[in-house]
């Protein structure tokens, strides 16, 4: 049975989730262009957003970064730099030292939308939902440093990455990588997963329009032909 | 030389009574919706006074418009496009609800459910957004209307730069004017600069600046980029909504809403042509108070036939260039010089233009006459004083509104001689550098005003936007359209519902009933 609920949460229910964030996504945007936008609160209410807000977004971003770049890296493309031991040791620093960063900027935004009035006010159900998931997810990753800590192979990490390279890859058997770790490991990409699954659903659509083509703009100016 | 075609308007000031007219009509038609009750695509302030948003002439607190790099490049204020992304997740120069006001309603229906009582029932004051009640509002779009509120306050004035202004503080010194303001629809409009999403754009064949409201994804850089705070930004929709210039009807050939409901017939729409390569050097002159000189340069006459054959070429049809060469706009900006950008300083070439208003003459009843200057009181002996004028329309170079207050004057005093006593003052003419015709002309379109003569608007061309001039899907697609919905295509008059993507909050809290909050009521 054990086997069986491994092999379902960590061997199929990542395809549901992913395939639900990229098709929920291309309908959204294909249907209801206009509720896709980041939904910003700080007309109403900025004591607090400039720390909090950047904090928040530039920590979540170096994670997320960490976390692709840190699992889906095979071992052999980052073995003759750097081993798999001190690959571990760079993950929980930098994990720990962004992961902080998101912390505070977290507690921040819930500070914000908790207890002020006017952002209460204008707060949908999914904006205060995603961002408790978030508190969670970053929560469960940050405790997963101290288990880390305890042995310092690499091998755990190595299982991990082995786990979510051969889901992206389509290759079978996935989720025994996953079977003998520990329970925070599992939580934590359970969760991780479940946020894949609703993105279609929160204001976290928004990240897929990071504004980067306004770099490449020539000039500064827009004009449209009739 | 490419040129583009643009409506322009002109308000003259001269004949504004503050009336408000236009700001209700417009609040009716484009912002009495959820989300925008704050906002004002067109408002009147009282001059002088620090407006609404609170202050937002000071681009020293804003950072709205452009600058000069150190090397003579022209750069948005709020910085460079890097500069604009690494101030995404918190925007510094954002202004807060309260600078413009908190949105409220009344408890209308207190009225007709309160139990019988000694006292009269009375309908509270609430907040829009948090639905609590609210002891007074505090501050508003029109908090300063003839000159409410203390000097000390209102003497924030950005104009007030340069002048001794203590004495315009004294009951015997004081002056107003009122200063309607909308979207500029500039030629290089900065908000358009500091939107990453690339959702606001200047339209080709009118000018027109609209935000496309479904590529719009709430950054909000273009609330500051704009120096004029023209853009608001929905609380409710988390999108950008602004000034369309009525460009439903102006594409009809009608004016927009403000325009055709002024009372006091202030307002002129017309055609200017220009020259669009030229855009970036003449915004980047070097010194301020060229900048009202260099966009004048832009303006291409069109009566030349050079002018007439290129814009031809690039474009601009026939009835466009006959609208130019009938334009009041022209006239009053270019041919007589009367009419002036607002703020040329923030370099972002404003399209709506303002004649300066004349006032009494200052300690006239004390000494017992004028000082004349020639044949015409000296008009530097006006009530308003010109470095005022001079600070919000040339970037304080008094010399052109001296010129226009003089040839404004010059048409009352001279069309007087000729109405009344019968004489024909040429005189006052040679004074002030014009012929009969010309005075004549500017007399028709200012002080008569027919409405055909301050409305010259070709229609849209909407058969240039296909294939041929016959594709007639065009007309027929873009027919019955939707002004500013939520997102919903026409039903936004049903129930609000909730779709699988996101919750329909956008209730319209102008009704005495505000939005039911998630917090404490």
């Amino acid at each position: 049975m054990a086997e069986y609920i491994n092999t379902f949460l960590f061997g199929i229910y990542p395809y549901i989730a992913i395939f639900v964030m990229i098709v929920g996504s291309i309908l959204r945007y294909d249907q209801n262009p206009y509720s896709w936008k980041a939904d910003s609160s700080q007309l109403l209410h900025s004591k607090g957003l400039r720390l909090g807000n950047n904090l928040f977004h530039i920590g979540i971003l170096l994670l997320f970064i960490g976390h692709f770049v840190g699992l889906l890296t095979p071992h052999w493309v980052y073995e003759p730099f750097i081993s798999a031991g001190q690959k571990q040791i760079l993950a929980m620093s930098a994990g720990g030292l962004f992961g902080s960063m998101a912390f505070v900027g977290m507690s921040i935004l819930i500070w914000r939308r908790t207890t002020q009035d006017r952002v209460r006010a204008t707060t949908k159900f999914m904006d205060m939902a995603i961002l408790l998931i978030l508190f969670v997810q970053l929560i469960l990753g940050m405790l997963t440093i101290p288990v880390s800590a305890k042995h310092l192979d690499g091998s755990s990490m190595i299982a991990l990455a082995e786990w979510a390279q051969h889901i992206v890859t389509f290759r079978g058997g996935a989720a025994d990588f996953i079977m003998d770790e520990a329970l925070i490991f599992k939580l934590h990409i359970f969760l991780g997963l479940t946020i894949f699954l609703i993105f279609p659903f929160t204001r976290l659509v928004h990240m897929v329009s990071a504004p980067l083509k306004y770099l490449l703009r020539s000039g500064y100016q827009v004009v449209r032909k009739r | 030389m490419t040129i583009r075609a643009q409506i322009g308007m002109v308000l003259n000031l001269d004949k504004c009574i503050g009336c408000h007219t236009c700001s209700i009509t417009c609040k009716n038609v484009w912002t009495s919706r959820g989300g925008v009750e704050y906002a004002w695509f067109n408002n009147v302030e009282s001059k002088p006074g620090v407006g609404y948003p609170r202050n937002w002439e000071d681009q020293s607190e804003w950072k709205g418009g452009w600058e000069l790099s150190k090397s003579g490049k022209l750069k948005p204020k709020i910085g460079g496009k890097l500069g604009v992304l690494s101030n995404i997740f918190a925007n510094p120069d954002l202004p807060l609800i309260d600078d413009y006001y908190e949105p409220f309603t009344y408890e209308y229906d207190h009225l007709k459910t309160s139990k019988e009582s000694k006292t009269v029932p009375t309908a509270r004051m609430k907040s829009a957004i948090t639905g609590k009640f609210k002891e007074k509002p505090d501050w508003g779009v029109n908090w300063e209307e003839i000159l409410g509120g203390e000097f000390e306050k209102r003497s924030k004035d950005y104009n007030f730069d340069q002048i001794q202004k203590d004495i315009y503080g004294e009951f015997e010194n004081t002056f107003m004017m009122y200063l309607p303001r909308l979207c500029e629809h500039c030629l290089n409009p900065a908000c358009v600069a500091s939107c990453p999403s690339g959702a606001i754009y200047k339209r080709e064949e009118d000018g027109i600046v609209l935000i496309d409201q479904d590529k719009c994804r709430g950054w909000r850089m273009c609330v500051s980029g704009c120096p004029y705070k023209k853009i608001y930004f929905n609380w409710q929709s988390g999108k950008s909504e602004k000034c369309t210039f009525c460009y439903p009807r102006i594409e009809a050939g009608e004016p927009t809403v403000c325009s055709e409901t002024c009372v006091g017939r202030i307002r002129y729409l017309g055609v200017l042509l220009y020259d669009a390569d030229k855009i970036e050097e003449a915004a980047s002159a070097r010194e301020e108070t060229d900048l009202y000189q260099s966009q004048c340069d832009l303006f291409l006459d069109p009566h030349d036939p050079e002018v007439i054959e290129q814009a031809l070429a690039d474009g601009v049809p026939q009835s466009w260039i006959e609208g130019a060469q009938n334009s009041p706009v022209y006239k009053m900006a270019m041919e007589w010089k009367i009419a002036f950008p607002l703020h040329p300083e923030y370099r972002t070439l404003p399209m709506v233009w303002y004649v300066p208003p004349l006032s009494p003459v200052q300690q006239a009843s004390e000494a017992g006459l004028l000082e004349t200057d020639g044949v015409l009181p000296d008009v530097r002996s006006l009530r308003i004083p010109n470095k005022y004028l001079a600070n919000m329309l040339t970037a304080g170079d008094e010399e052109p509104i001296i010129s226009a207050l003089e040839r404004m004057m010059a048409m009352r005093n001279y069309m007087r001689g000729k109405s009344v006593d019968g004489v024909e003052n040429t005189r006052i003419l040679e004074q002030v550098g014009m012929s009969k015709d010309e005075m004549d002309d500017m007399y028709q379109l200012m002080a008569i005003a027919n409405y055909e003569d301050r409305f010259v608007i070709p229609s849209n061309h909407r058969e240039y936007a296909g294939d041929g001039p016959f594709d007639a899907d065009i007309a027929f697609a873009t027919r019955s359209e939707c002004g500013f919905s939520f997102g919903d295509g026409c039903n936004t008059g049903s129930p609000a519902k909730t779709n699988l993507f996101g919750t329909q909050t956008h209730a319209n809290t102008m009704s005495g009933k505000p939005r039911k909050s998630s917090g404490d009521q």
